[in-house]
């Protein structure tokens, strides 16, 4: 790859000489830097590797990669716990570590307890702790289990949500809050599990409550003193959804007055959900940010006829004043509860000869998406595994093929439907490599089958109407962990596990992928092959997210919290009862044997080389 | 104006220094307040006392028709959404042997009405009392806590465990007698 050129032959002195004249730049530039690779982020939303660790994507792009090398396909076998710190708190542990010069930050699910250590001391004591003291009720209201996704640092300052519905900002070096904005509310339902990303002086923040008929919002706050700049909702009218004269969508499904209004029945947009609990991604050079939106409510589609505008979609938004640029919707009408919150990398690649600005999204409802992010059109949606509820996207009109034999709807019984509830992928975060031009996804393999219920509006309770029973999809194994070729549009490998992979994932330099299992494996893999390399048994399921820094003795670490929960894992986290099918919205049936194979728990662990 | 102020800044000190001062020298007991009759704990000092019972859980308790309307309106008030069919989700499981805050009717009544700390909606002005018994009496049959005669005995939706009337007994499930 490296080489360029070979030695011209049988060629006159003079064209020698002219050739060499054109190659010399070319020569010293290949041999200067390695070529770039075919696919890679655009260089302001990932700027080089600073060995540090500040926002759970790592970077705006979202791509989860890392430059360090030191631990490396060879030698990762080697790997040994440097220290671990117990949050003391078992339930599921969703949160990556953040590490900001000498200092680890880490939240725990509720009640939100944030930990500095200092990685300079041995045994990185405690430097600070904060409690926020959420309010408990909020517990009852947390669709699926009582998580938090991570902080993001900024300006020296720790910005984190608690599942309460506030926002707070604490100061990096003593852990004092500086600011706390109330800016969720638990009595209608309304909590926040997500991760904040800091953009420009604005705190971006997301409410989660689609299973509670919550009306999805996102915010941008001050950094500076917590106030709220801008509220996008995700349903409602043109006005409140910061829709103008720039919005530009794509797809003629997408244009028109007011259709967060008129594609719902009368007022149900108000109860709708839409929420935006998973991942926000930035690029400064179009100065957008991209962000998905949650599932309709109520899960049942009776009970809503529409495309219920603007759930289950995509939006672009200018981040200084949260103006709508375009929007996409993966699910227009969602059946199936096909949340659209995940995570979007962005990349600059040749699409079909042309270089394309593009973000790439592994959905909710089983396909792998590829959009150019400047316009929103559809480049390629191929499924990354196992999908009946759909038979693909249709590229011209933008719009998903809806299976006739899987609708749902009141008090009829659909059977065998894939992906589930849950997606061939939730917010469980992929990992891109320039080097490899692979996306390193974790998701699940499960089918379900669901009955329509009727349901009343009790604002607080849930608003789902929809008995749902999850089983092991085809071939039995509950999860997979896909390297998926972006440019070829299909699998490069694919590891099949036991249970879902319900944890993130990260990649480096060193071509090293590492995820969790929910058993309690954290493994490596070759990025290249999938090749099992080293594999560690920590106390309890993994579900975090991992991430890799360099320490401040300039060796390379590997960090992940362990402790399982989150949707797939609350029937050991909440303790539930395996007998009833529907337990945890039908998740806890695919889940019968957690119970033997785990326990609660919540520790970090830390790995570096000998 | 500033005259007022300070004429009125004395009266007020010392309306709340009669506050202050007051003191109940018979306070109500803890059973007999009416609003909260139920312990939530079987540790009492001294030896538990006999918890008051109301007359009005005995008559839900074994009564099919009863029973029958609080697995209605189990689905009907959202409970269902939180506990899923007694396997929990939001909220604890209700089908097992484990209780937070008790299994006694009374208990399960005082949950419902009033809620609990973390998590349980207080559903006091939206389910009307009768109702709440009803509910509570459904409750205890999902860990086999009603008799088999009176619980229910279908399932109109899809099958998520055996009816009621079937399901074992929590406290005893899987320990030789
Ligand atoms: C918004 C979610 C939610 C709804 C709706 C809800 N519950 Fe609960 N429930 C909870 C939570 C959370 C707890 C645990 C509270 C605690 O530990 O403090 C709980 C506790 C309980 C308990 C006590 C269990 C024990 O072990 O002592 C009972 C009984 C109960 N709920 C019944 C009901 C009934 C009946 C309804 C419908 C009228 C209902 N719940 C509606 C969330 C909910």
């Amino acid at each position: 790859m490296t080489k360029r050129s070979s030695a011209p032959r049988k060629h006159s002195p003079g064209a020698i000489a002219a050739m060499l004249l054109v190659c010399a730049p070319l020569l010293t530039a290949a041999s200067e830097s390695p070529p770039a690779p075919a696919i890679s982020p655009p260089a302001a939303a990932a700027p080089p590797d600073d060995g540090q660790w500040t926002m759970p994507a790592k970077n705006y792009a979202s791509t989860r990669y890392s430059e360090l090398a030191e631990i490396n396909e060879g030698n990762v076998k080697n790997l040994q716990v440097a220290f671990t710190f117990s949050t003391g708190v078992n339930k599921g542990q969703e949160a990556a570590p953040l590490v900001v010069g000498s200092t680890m930050y880490i939240v725990s699910p509720f009640p939100n307890i944030v930990y500095a250590l200092d990685l300079s001391k041995p045994g990185a004591p405690m430097k600070w702790k904060y409690e926020p003291n959420p309010e408990p009720a909020a517990q009852g209201v947390a669709c699926c289990d009582v998580v938090n996704r991570g902080a993001a640092f900024a300006d020296g300052r720790i910005f984190f949500n608690t599942l309460d519905g506030h926002t707070i900002a604490l100061d990096a070096n003593t852990g004092q809050p500086v600011w706390n904005a109330h800016v969720g509310n638990i009595n209608i339902g309304e909590t926040i599990t997500m991760a904040p990303l800091v953009v420009k002086g604005k705190v971006l923040v997301g409410n989660s409550g689609g299973e509670m008929g919550v009306r999805g919002w996102v915010k941008a706050l001050d950094a500076g003193d917590g106030h709220v700049v801008w509220t996008a909702y995700n349903t409602g009218p043109d006005k409140e959804v910061l829709i103008g004269p720039d919005f530009k969508p794509h797809y003629d499904m997408d244009k028109g007055k007011d259709l967060g209004v008129t594609t719902w029945p009368p007022e149900a947009w108000k109860i709708g959900g839409g929420n935006m609990w998973g991942w926000i991604s930035y690029d400064p050079d179009l100065n957008l940010i991209f962000h998905g939106t949650g599932n309709p409510g109520p899960w049942n589609p009776d009970l809503r006829p529409g495309d219920n505008k603007w759930t289950s979609g995509i939006f672009a938004r200018d981040p200084d004043t949260g103006a709508a640029k375009w929007f996409y919707q993966w699910t227009p009408h969602d059946l199936h509860d096909y949340d659209g919150i995940n995570e979007q990398i962005l990349l600059d690649m040749n699409w079909q000869g042309k270089p394309r600005k593009v973000l790439v999204r592994p959905e909710r409802n089983g396909y792998l998406y590829v959009l150019d992010r400047t316009t929103g059109e559809v480049l390629s949606a191929k499924p990354y595994g196992p999908v009946n509820s759909s038979k693909g996207v249709d590229l011209k009109t933008g719009r998903l093929i809806e299976n006739p034999d899987k609708l749902t709807g009141t008090g009829k019984v659909v059977r065998d439907i894939c992906p589930t509830a849950s997606g061939l992928k939730d917010w469980q975060p992929s990992a891109f490599s320039p080097n490899t031009g692979l996306l390193y996804i974790p998701h699940n393999n499960l089918c379900m089958d669901e009955e329509g219920v009727e349901v009343n509006y009790i604002a607080g309770t849930p608003y789902v109407g929809m008995n749902v029973r999850m089983i092991a999809g085809p071939g039995g194994n509950r999860g997979a962990f896909t390297a998926w070729d972006i440019a070829a549009e299909k699998p490069a490998w694919s590891l099949k596990e036991n249970f879902p992979v319900w944890s993130g994932a990260v990649v480096t330099a060193g071509d090293v992928v590492f995820y969790g299992t929910m058993e309690g494996w954290f493994k490596a893999v070759s990025a290249k092959t999938g090749d099992l390399l080293w594999q560690f048994k920590t106390s309890s399921g993994i579900i975090g997210q991992p991430i890799t820094y360099r320490g401040p003795d300039g060796h390379q670490y590997v960090a992940i919290l362990s402790g399982v929960g989150g949707w797939a894992g609350a029937i050991v986290s909440g303790d539930l009862d395996p007998r009833d099918a529907t337990a945890a919205l039908g998740f806890v049936n695919a889940m019968k044997d957690l119970k033997n194979a785990t326990t609660a728990g919540g520790t970090l662990y830390v790995f570096r080389l000998p | 104006m500033r005259c007022a102020v300070a004429v009125l800044f004395p009266v007020v000190l010392m309306l709340v220094a009669c506050q202050r001062e007051e003191r109940d020298t018979r306070p109500q007991s803890a059973l007999g307040s009416g609003e909260q009759p139920t312990p939530v704990t079987t540790l009492e000092p001294g030896g538990q006392r006999p918890s008051p019972t109301d007359n009005k859980a005995a008559s839900f308790e074994a009564n099919a028709f009863h029973l029958s309307e609080g697995k209605r309106l189990f689905g009907w008030f959202n409970c269902s959404g939180c506990h899923a069919n007694g396997g929990g989700g939001m909220g604890p499981a209700l089908m097992d042997e484990k209780w937070i805050y008790g299994s006694s009717m009374e208990s399960i009544h005082a949950t419902i009405r009033d809620g609990r700390p973390n998590g349980m909606p207080s559903f006091r002005d939206k389910i009307p009392d009768d109702q709440i018994w009803e509910l509570a009496a459904f409750v205890r049959s999902l860990s086999g806590n009603a008799p088999s005669s009176a619980a229910p005995s279908r399932n109109d939706d899809m099958m998520a465990h055996p009816s009621e009337n079937r399901m074992p007994n929590a406290a005893t499930l899987g320990k030789s007698p």
